[in-house]
């Protein structure tokens, strides 16, 4: 890979390597793109995007490639991969002020830890063993203990809840997973230029990884022809998303009188400038993402102002106007199809000198207050009830603006219904009681049946198989709320399946809420097709999906010095069985009450009779008349005794006085 | 009864197994055991403050005070200007408790925290006799709950920037909106300043919820409330928040929509994981005149007490980095006590004794540490017992969170404003400190000890020492038990045959049991009385108390007529002597049964009872008898017998607990109406160890002593 590090001295090998690349992989691409995006919480969203295609060609394919990780083509190839998503994740998603109802929240809001989804090429029963080799060649390859996920017990198969209609899909989480450099430092190898040239060398680790939420995603897509219906080639997406908050020392202070947004510029955010694009890429672009909010905003601003203000709209009035001013002038702008609606502000990256580098940089100047779209439910979930016996996990859906809106629009025409798809996977150790299953709309309790569309249930199998619900709803688009609940009781785990030292509890993975009917998706006004992948992924009408919490069961947790206690009591009572059962066995009853009525018949008394037999048997000695007593012997057990106390006694002065 | 028989034909025999001639030679010997464990027990109850161990951080994640304080004079002087909001709006005409909570609100949304706000109806205590011992219920709903009478808490949520938002730690600080203390806003603004400080920080693990509680219904119920709500929701609409007549409720939902402005605030019941440990803030209005000083309170209901490590960390911090005197509740009477003091000196002599003879055994403490560590474990095992939550802490423990209350008293009134920079400075850095510490916990507080009396703030007694005297107090009960039954048997007059005779056995045994068992079940009954009392409107805690005498006294009678028909009773009587052997045989082993289940859900409560219940059992003999002997000896234990009996009727106990711990001055009867009436309404198991152990083993301690022999 010289390629990569061309050197001034040989200009002309460059050219030679370059032309040779441009001729061998003629279809081999490579995209870096980066999206900004301001906030409404004074944060700012970064999206890098990568996108690495390459033809599925017979002869050449996971054996020799210029720009696709070979590592990458060798796992699809082994494993037969269809799709494949896999993501590291740190911190949460705030759908409720970062927006849940755009393509960036649906597809790159991930839980917390690792996630990771197949689509296997497989006969139905090879898939499981496909799915095993692939965690442990995962594992090894992005440093992370995704092998894991091996286990039945930690990963299921959801059929349509999640993505529909994909086949053999196999889905599981790690909510505990801590992510950290050393899994992005193998996620940046598979990229041509690693993070030494282009958009990834912005990637300061401790910026990143001061962010207030941080996911890498990796996506496999094998893409169709569309003539044939053959798979045409293989496209790796490589995305890392990160919210920031824009170091701002004044802000920080008078942060309750002031409302203006900090201002910002990507090496205020990243400590790092843009000194050029990775020379291989065949595009590199950066866009800036303002919301519908600010623009509406600055619309209206310039309705005011717009007497003296000629009416063109030229790129330097996009640069610079009197909600905010950007540092550089946008190449293009790209507007959404419906009036006063969000705007794109594209760049893109040339090579720069040493001097002269990109430095984009944002600067507020009136105050703004604005909102990101939210989906249409607002999906928490929280545990119930508390004590290690048992609970409910509840999942509450509450209808934001965007149903609210519906509702009114809906209202003339025939019922509107919104349709909710649930997926919750439960771990075996939370015994869910399907049955307990219980919905409220409304605050009123409700007929199940009345709302279910479809459901799906695979109950848990101890030690084997977690517990898979999917649910498809259909609620009345007026609904103000919603909350499913269901009672679970808390399982025991065996010995060796609890962490080493006492824990704070177990993880119940996110629900997965998503919205069928709803399409995130930006429409812009701009005809002309763009090559761009992040473009055509922002226009790209996905369905809107949203995470859960995760939960944080606690479950009984035993007091490990247990079993010291348990051997002991068991051997104490194992020793008082043997004993009674010895002694019960060698008395002789019979003898024993012969002797005793001779004896008795002696001194002819009833009720001392009835005492002695008594008596004897709760002492559990045969009471023989007292035959081996001579004084002598007992003189000598005495002398015995004494001579032996005399030793030990002996034995103890010696070791004092050696001791010390 | 083979004790007295192997006793006799001893020497005929081959000797017994070493266990049994233990167990007869203790039950023979049952007079001097008794005594000699009782004294034991108690002496061993007095030993307690010298056994007492130092505190230590047992759990080495928490390292308290391993990191520098954040919180700065920014944070103190952004507290000081919400306090003065907050107390300006006193003297601003027209403003309502409702503008104080938009106040807040504001306030913690600057912080860009999430704000909600919580309405709760109060649940006014009443007398549930079947709830005891369940957790808290959602379903229960007062009735008497009207629109007119409801809280409205504030909640701020930080969530940690970068973490998960399983777990939370909770800051509570009640406040009344009615009324603003100059304490009560003083702690608001030391939890403000931390929440700013939080709020800023990238350290944070877990989320943080800052509950400010509506006290104007009492602090307990409306953190309880809010924990339900959190914990337990009902999710069903309460019929009585949408009736027509609430006109409030809606003013509250206008008000709700009104801060909804910049869509931080949401009408919806907001959550954050897993209560990991919770802090009541709160700040004496009047300070002590010495030094700025700290309270904790950290007895929950029924005595449960929170991980002595998140004691421990308070402590740590308040006396090692915050230079504040720490406290825990003291018995003040007992400080003064003469006859503490000298057992103090005395104990103190035998230590320097022991330290002449050998140097490495240190047990001896000052006396004057060891009176104030007596009354400190005195206060300690008096809160246990009573099973009264000392705060709002104990609603947390009631979901297994361990909480505590810290009350800081400071040096002079605060209005002097450098003085409460600094107070507000020293509080904020304790609570920042214990925060962080809490915060660095992986796992839930597990490690130290939950099952502890305090002897000082940095002085406990673990269960594994405090338990030996109790063993030692009820070690004689199931002793005398044997040997009293084994008495009465043998002298069963023996002229009869083998088969009457053992039929008479049983069948005293059981006369005795049946008796017993009749008088539990009246303690059960006398249990039930005040929830039918309850419904009785306008009485007063006089009356209560008069009517429940009496009907207690009159049920008696009236369930033995009913259930201690005499089928056996002709039998019985030719053997009327020695009956009451029998009897206080079968009185003492269900004594000892009531005290060791109490011991489990209780301990302190069975200590409590097992001083005052086990000596009348142990001496309970009837009078007659020893009036009929005239010896010294008798009529001593007959008086004796008289006292104890005097000592052990319940409202005559409490009376003197009370005067120990409080005053004699102003008791009158109604008080103990009263003090049971927030046993029960606090679902103290104190409560039903009284009615259902201690008064029906009183009675039948007395029935033995006036027993017609």
């Amino acid at each position: 890979m010289g390629l990569l590090h061309p050197k001034a001295t040989f200009p002309l090998s460059l050219v030679f390597l370059f032309l040779f690349f441009l001729m061998a992989s003629a279809e081999e691409e490579f995209l870096e793109e980066l999206l900004l995006k301001p906030l409404p919480d004074r944060k700012v969203l970064a999206h890098f995007h990568f996108q690495n295609e390459a033809p599925l060609a017979a002869h050449s394919f996971a054996r020799h490639h210029h720009l696709f990780p070979k590592s990458i083509s060798q796992l699809v190839k082994k494993f037969h991969i269809k799709t494949m998503e896999l993501s590291f994740t740190q911190g949460r998603w705030n759908y409720e002020r970062w927006g849940g109802f755009d393509p960036i929240s649906s597809h790159n809001a991930k839980p917390p830890g690792v996630e990771l989804w197949a689509v296997f090429d497989v006969p139905q029963h090879q898939v499981d063993a496909s799915w095993k080799n692939l965690t442990h060649s995962l594992s090894g390859l992005f440093c992370a203990s995704i092998n894991f996920l091996e286990s039945s017990t930690s990963y299921s198969a959801p059929e349509w809840a999640f993505q529909s209609a994909l086949g053999s899909l196999r889905y599981g989480t790690l909510p505990r997973e801590a992510v950290c450099t050393e899994n992005l430092t193998p996620w940046l190898k598979l990229l041509p230029c690693r993070d030494k040239a282009g958009l990834s060398s912005l990637m300061d680790r401790p910026s990143i990884y001061r962010s207030f939420y941080h996911s890498q995603r990796l996506h496999l897509a094998m893409p169709t022809a569309a003539s044939n219906g053959s798979k045409s080639g293989i496209i790796l997406e490589q995305a890392l998303t990160v919210v920031l908050q824009p170091d701002n020392q004044k802000a920080g202070i008078d942060h309750v009188s002031t409302k203006i947004q900090p201002s910002w510029s990507l090496s205020s955010i990243f400590g790092r400038k843009i000194s050029g694009r990775c020379v291989v890429a065949k595009l590199s672009n950066i866009y800036l993402h303002v919301e519908r909010g600010p623009v509406t905003q600055l619309e209206n601003l310039q309705k005011k102002t717009s007497k003296i203000a000629a009416n063109d709209t030229g790129p330097e009035d996009y640069r610079r106007n009197s909600v905010f001013e950007l540092s550089v002038t946008p190449e293009r702008v790209h507007t959404e199809l419906e009036k006063s609606s969000s705007s794109l502000y594209e760049y893109s990256i040339k090579d720069y000198k040493d001097i002269e580098q990109f430095d984009l940089g944002l600067t507020w100047k009136h105050p703004v207050v604005w909102s990101s779209p939210h989906a249409p439910l607002f999906a928490s979930r929280f545990l119930m009830g508390s004590g290690n016996e048992r609970g409910a996990i509840a999942i509450s859906l509450k209808s934001t603006e965007v149903t609210e809106g519906l509702a009114a629009a809906n209202n003339v025409e025939e019922r509107c219904k919104l349709q909710v798809n649930v997926l919750q996977i439960v771990p075996w150790y939370v015994k869910v009681y399907y049955h307990t299953l219980q919905l409220l709309v409304d605050e009123r309790p409700q007929v199940l049946t009345d709302f279910v569309e479809r459901m799906r249930v695979s109950p848990s199998e101890d030690k084997v198989s977690p517990g898979v619900m999917e649910l498809v709803l259909q609620f009345p688009c007026e609904m103000k709320s919603a909350v499913l609940s269901i009672e679970f009781d808390k399982g025991f785990l065996h010995i060796d399946e609890y962490p080493p030292d006492a824990n704070q509890g177990f993880d119940i993975p996110s629900a997965i809420i998503s919205f069928p009917d709803y399409h995130a998706g930006l429409q812009f006004l701009d005809k002309s097709q763009s090559k761009s992948p992040l473009l055509s992924k922002l226009q790209e009408r996905s369905p809107v999906l949203s995470y859960t919490e995760v939960l944080l069961v606690p479950l009984t947790t035993p007091d490990f010095s247990m079993p010291y206690n348990v051997i002991t009591i068991t051997c104490t009572v194992f020793a008082l069985y043997f004993g009674s059962l010895l002694n019960v066995l060698r008395r002789r009853v019979g003898e024993e009450e012969r002797l005793l009525k001779n004896k008795e018949a002696k001194k002819g008394v009833f009720f001392r009779r009835l005492l002695t037999n008594v008596s004897a048997k709760l002492r559990g000695r045969p009471s023989e008349s007292p035959l081996p007593p001579p004084s002598s012997s007992s003189l000598f057990v005495n002398s015995k005794l004494i001579f032996r106390v005399l030793i030990v006694a002996g034995i103890a002065v010696a070791w004092q006085y050696y001791s010390q | 009864m083979e004790g007295m028989g192997a006793n006799q034909n001893n020497s005929a025999k081959p000797r017994a197994r070493p266990i049994v001639r233990l167990g007869i030679f203790l039950i023979s010997h049952s007079n001097i055991v008794s005594v000699v464990c009782f004294t034991a027990g108690v002496v061993a109850l007095l030993l307690l403050p010298i056994l007492a161990k130092n505190t230590y951080i047992s759990e080495n994640a928490l390292m308290p005070g391993s990191a520098n304080n954040m919180l700065s004079t920014h944070h103190v002087t952004d507290a000081n200007k919400f306090i003065k909001d907050l107390t300006d709006m006193e003297f601003r005409s027209g403003a309502s408790p409702m503008e104080r909570r938009k106040l807040m609100a504001h306030y913690m949304s600057a912080l860009d925290a999430e704000v909600t706000f919580h309405k709760f109806y109060p649940q006014f205590n009443q007398f549930h006799p079947l709830h005891f011992f369940t957790g808290p219920n959602s379903d229960i709903i007062s009735e008497n709950a009207t629109c007119s009478s409801f809280g409205i808490n504030t909640v701020g949520i930080i969530r940690a920037p970068r973490g998960d938002g399983k777990e939370a730690i909770v800051l509570v600080t009640p406040y009344n909106p009615n009324k603003v203390g100059m304490g009560e806003a003083l702690s608001l603004g030391i939890a403000y300043s931390v929440f700013a400080l939080l709020s800023r920080v990238t350290w944070l693990a877990k989320d943080i919820v800052w509950l400010v509680a509506d006290s104007q219904y009492g602090e307990y119920s409306a953190v309880a409330a809010w924990l339900r709500e959190y914990q337990a929701p009902a999710f069903r609409r309460v019929d009585i928040v949408n009736s027509e007549t609430c006109n409030e409720s809606s003013t509250f939902n206008e008000f709700g929509q009104g801060l909804c402005v910049d869509g931080k605030l949401n009408g919806g019941f907001r959550r954050a994981g897993t209560m990991a440990a919770a802090l009541v803030i709160k700040v004496a209005e009047q300070g002590n005149q010495y030094e700025d000083s700290l309270n904790i309170y950290a007895e929950a209901s029924n005595g449960q007490m929170p991980n002595l490590d998140l004691i421990n960390i308070v402590n740590y911090l308040a006396v090692h980095k915050q230079g504040l005197r720490i406290k825990v509740k003291k018995m003040w009477s007992l400080l003064g006590s003469k006859w503490l003091k000298t057992l103090g000196v005395i104990f103190e002599s035998l230590g320097q004794i022991a330290r002449s003879l050998n140097p490495q055994w240190k047990f001896g403490i000052p006396a004057t540490e060891y009176v104030e560590g007596a009354a400190t474990l005195a206060s300690s095992l008096y809160y246990q017992g009573l099973g009264v939550p000392t705060g709002p802490h104990g609603a947390f423990r009631d979901y297994q969170v361990d909480a505590i209350t810290l009350e800081i008293s400071p040096k002079v009134s605060l209005t002097k404003m450098i003085r409460r920079n600094e107070f507000i400075l020293r509080g904020g850095r304790l609570i920042e400190g214990v925060i962080r510490s809490i915060n660095n916990l992986l796992e839930k507080f597990h490690q130290s000890f939950f099952l502890y009396l305090l002897t000082s703030p940095s002085k406990f007694v673990s269960v594994g020492v405090y338990m030996i005297s109790f063993a030692l107090l009820v070690a004689p009960l199931p002793i005398v038990a044997a040997y009293l039954h084994s008495d009465a048997s043998d002298s069963v007059p023996q002229n009869t045959s083998a088969e009457v005779d053992a039929n008479h056995k049983s069948w005293k045994w059981l006369n005795s049991a049946r008796k017993v068992l009749v008088v539990h079940i009246w303690g059960v009954v006398v249990s039930l009385f005040p929830f039918f009392l309850c419904q009785v409107p306008n009485t007063t805690p006089t009356t209560n108390f008069v009517l429940w005498g009496l009907l207690s006294a009159y049920s008696l009678p009236i369930l033995y007529l009913i259930l201690g028909s005499p089928i056996f009773e002709a039998v019985a009587s030719r053997h009327e002597k020695n009956t009451w052997a029998s009897l206080k045989s079968v009185t003492i082993t269900t004594t000892f049964i009531g005290l060791s289940l109490m011991s489990v859900i209780n301990f302190a409560t069975a200590e409590i009872g097992a001083l005052l219940i086990v000596p009348i059992c142990l001496l309970a003999r009837p009078l007659k008898l020893d009036t009929q002997a005239r010896s010294w000896r008798t009529l001593l234990r007959a008086s004796c017998n008289l006292m104890l009996g005097f000592i052990g009727f319940p409202p005559v106990a409490f009376v003197l607990l009370k005067g120990a711990f409080e005053d004699f001055y102003g008791i009158n009867v109604g008080d103990y109406w009263n003090w049971l009436e927030s046993l029960w309404a606090w679902n103290s198991a104190t409560y039903l160890y009284i009615a259902v152990v201690h008064l029906p083993c009183w009675a039948l301690c007395i029935h033995i002593l006036f027993h017609p022999c």
